[in-house]
């Protein structure tokens, strides 16, 4: 035991927090993420990390709430992004680009100001790549009502986000806003996106908002499962990569570790390139229960609503 | 602004512009946004690492992005491409966090790295990015006839028995070169805008595939000399000019398109449906 866990590790209260934030932020993660790979939106769902840091840059120099800046460049980006043209796929791909580049733009005079103002080092690392063990425990009210909110709004736009992703022409037939449902679910990316990018960093949010849902697909068509077997694979990565980041203190004769975002992202990694072995997604296959059955039973209900639809 | 320290910047700025402008036309084209933001953002990890065991940074700069390159291309084949790319770019830069978090000195550096420093370009630096841009420009030119037709028009680009994977696997091998050469320079950041705005600008003003690529470099040119010149007069960073300037040609292109639609739509009721080979 002592060999796996380094001393001090429960009793270190910025790790307790970082296990706590991390875990909430890898499920809000796991479930916006699932619908972004099925949409195809992973490269909004990583831009808007980076136009909420230009957010957070900002709020920096202004000296307002950094929550105020990530989340509100967030939504502003993605309102943005919605106006610029987010229903076809290239102009979706040229809306999210020039959104970023705005942002970006933002972001590289945002953190010249602070430079020049004052003499603060690691405010570019750490607005750019952020830290879990550095996250002020006052933000996690917030954080946590947010996260509650985003898991509410999105199991109220579940349904007729799913039947719009898989069939426009099906959706629009029974009635479905695809255009209020796309910008609600930009909404709601974007403050999921922001919310994990001031807890754990803008490099982690992208990795558990893409990592698990782009591995539990590999491994289940059906939408419940790949989102549970997300949430699993998102907090169980974070857990297990703040450990090791605290054991690696230990690790070096220079008692200098390894980032958690390293060993995040790694395990991440490590679970996309395992789901893609054969075998592996063939005993998915095999032992989902029910998985057969579901799947039918969707389909049916698509082909049930199609000829309603007619 | 024109005296003898700034000759580097305009002439490192024009080079840069030039292959932005006719790497980013096919960016745009090809829906290929999220890998040419990725492959610079990533790469510059490469530049960390090789700080850090004494390389030169082009060096770090080249293996990372030719590794995300084929990365993104081969991988991206049989998964979601665009979930591959986020992956990628998290993995480069997780390992760039990584090596970061064992050296001291690296705030300068970042800085750099990320946003530019094309006001402080060395003579030594210029002539890499030179023949890295010749290299970029002359594949362009090899590959033309493939990326478009395999862009504009897949089924014919299948009856010549072009391989669609193959191309992009070679396009996104030029756009890791242009990112090598350009990441010093203007930063990972800088070029991506460049390589989004002026080219959807310039699509914007012509459909045809010359017009709109001859377009796409000219407001690139534009846009740098004048963030540039801006930047000098007022000091804040080359990006935010950059940023702001690509952004508002995007918009006065997409005011240009609607006026003109908003004309077409007065002149003829039948708008003739839009040949192939066109944009």
């Amino acid at each position: 035991m002592r060999f796996l866990f380094e001393p001090g590790f429960f009793s270190s209260a910025p790790v307790r927090t970082a296990l706590v934030i991390g875990a909430l932020a890898a499920v809000i993660s796991a479930v916006v993420g699932v619908a972004t790979v099925v949409r195809g939106q992973s490269f909004a769902g990583h831009a808007l990390t980076d136009v909420a840091t230009a957010g957070g840059s900002g709020a920096f120099f202004t000296g307002i709430s950094p929550l105020v800046g990530f989340i509100g460049a967030g939504v502003f980006g993605a309102g943005a992004m919605d106006v610029i043209g987010m229903e076809r796929l290239r102009s979706r791909d040229i809306a999210t680009g020039i959104v970023l580049s705005v942002a970006t733009g933002f972001a590289a005079l945002f953190l010249f100001l602070d430079a020049s103002k004052s003499a603060t080092t690691g405010a570019t690392q750490q607005i750019l790549f952020g830290s879990i063990f550095t996250v002020n425990s006052s933000i996690v009210p917030f954080v946590i009502g947010l996260s509650v909110l985003t898991l509410i709004v999105m199991g109220l736009i579940y349904r007729p986000l799913l039947l719009s992703s898989l069939s426009g022409e099906l959706a629009s037939a029974r009635g479905i806003k695809l255009r209020r449902v796309g910008l609600l679910f930009m909404l709601t990316l974007a403050i999921a996106v922001g919310v994990s990018s001031i807890a754990i960093g803008s490099v982690l949010s992208t990795a558990l908002l893409i990592g698990p849902a782009a591995t539990s697909l590999r491994l289940t068509t059906n939408m419940r499962n790949a989102i549970s077997v997300s949430i699993a694979l998102g907090v169980v990565a974070t857990w297990l990569g703040v450990l090791l980041a605290y054991d690696s203190y230990y690790w070096f004769p220079s008692s200098r570790g390894l980032p958690v975002s390293f060993f995040i992202v790694a395990l991440i990694l490590l679970a996309y390139v395992v789901s893609g072995v054969p075998a592996i997604r063939r005993f998915a296959a095999q032992s989902a229960p029910g998985r057969r059955h579901m799947q039918l039973a969707s389909r049916s209900v698509v082909a049930k609503r199609a000829s309603e639809a007619t | 602004m024109f005296a003898g320290f700034m000759a580097n910047a305009w002439l490192a700025g024009t080079i840069v512009a030039i292959v932005a402008g006719v790497v980013g036309f096919f960016v745009v084209l090809r829906g290929a946004a999220f890998p040419a933001h990725a492959i610079p953002n990533g790469a510059f990890a490469g530049a960390a690492g090789a700080n850090l065991i004494g390389l030169n940074p082009l060096v770090g700069l080249g293996v990372f992005s030719l590794a995300a390159a084929l990365g993104i291309g081969t991988l991206g084949r049989r998964g979601r491409s665009d979930a591959v790319t986020a992956l990628a770019l998290v993995t480069m830069l997780a390992l760039g966090a990584a090596l970061l978090s064992q050296s001291t000195e690296y705030e300068p550096q970042i800085f750099s790295l990320l946003f530019g420093e094309i006001l402080g370009v060395s003579t030594s630096q210029i002539i890499p990015v030179a023949i890295l841009a010749v290299v970029c420009v002359t594949a362009i030119g090899l590959l033309y006839r493939r990326l478009l037709l395999t862009s504009l028009a897949p089924e014919i680009a299948a009856a010549r028995g072009v391989r669609p994977q193959v191309v992009d696997t070679m396009f996104l091998i030029v756009l890791a070169c242009s990112t090598t050469m350009t990441v010093p320079v203007v930063g990972a950041f800088l070029i991506f805008t460049l390589m989004i705005g002026p080219p959807a600008a310039a699509r914007c003003f012509s459909d045809r595939p010359g017009p709109a690529l001859g377009g796409s470099v000219v407001i690139a040119l534009l846009t740098l000399w004048a963030a540039i010149a801006c930047s000098y007069q007022t000091n804040w960073p080359v990006g935010f000019y950059v940023g702001v300037f690509s952004a508002t040609w995007y918009g006065v292109g997409r005011a240009y398109l609607a006026s003109r639609r908003g004309r077409d739509a007065t002149t003829s009721l039948v708008r003739a449906p839009t040949a192939s080979g066109s944009l």
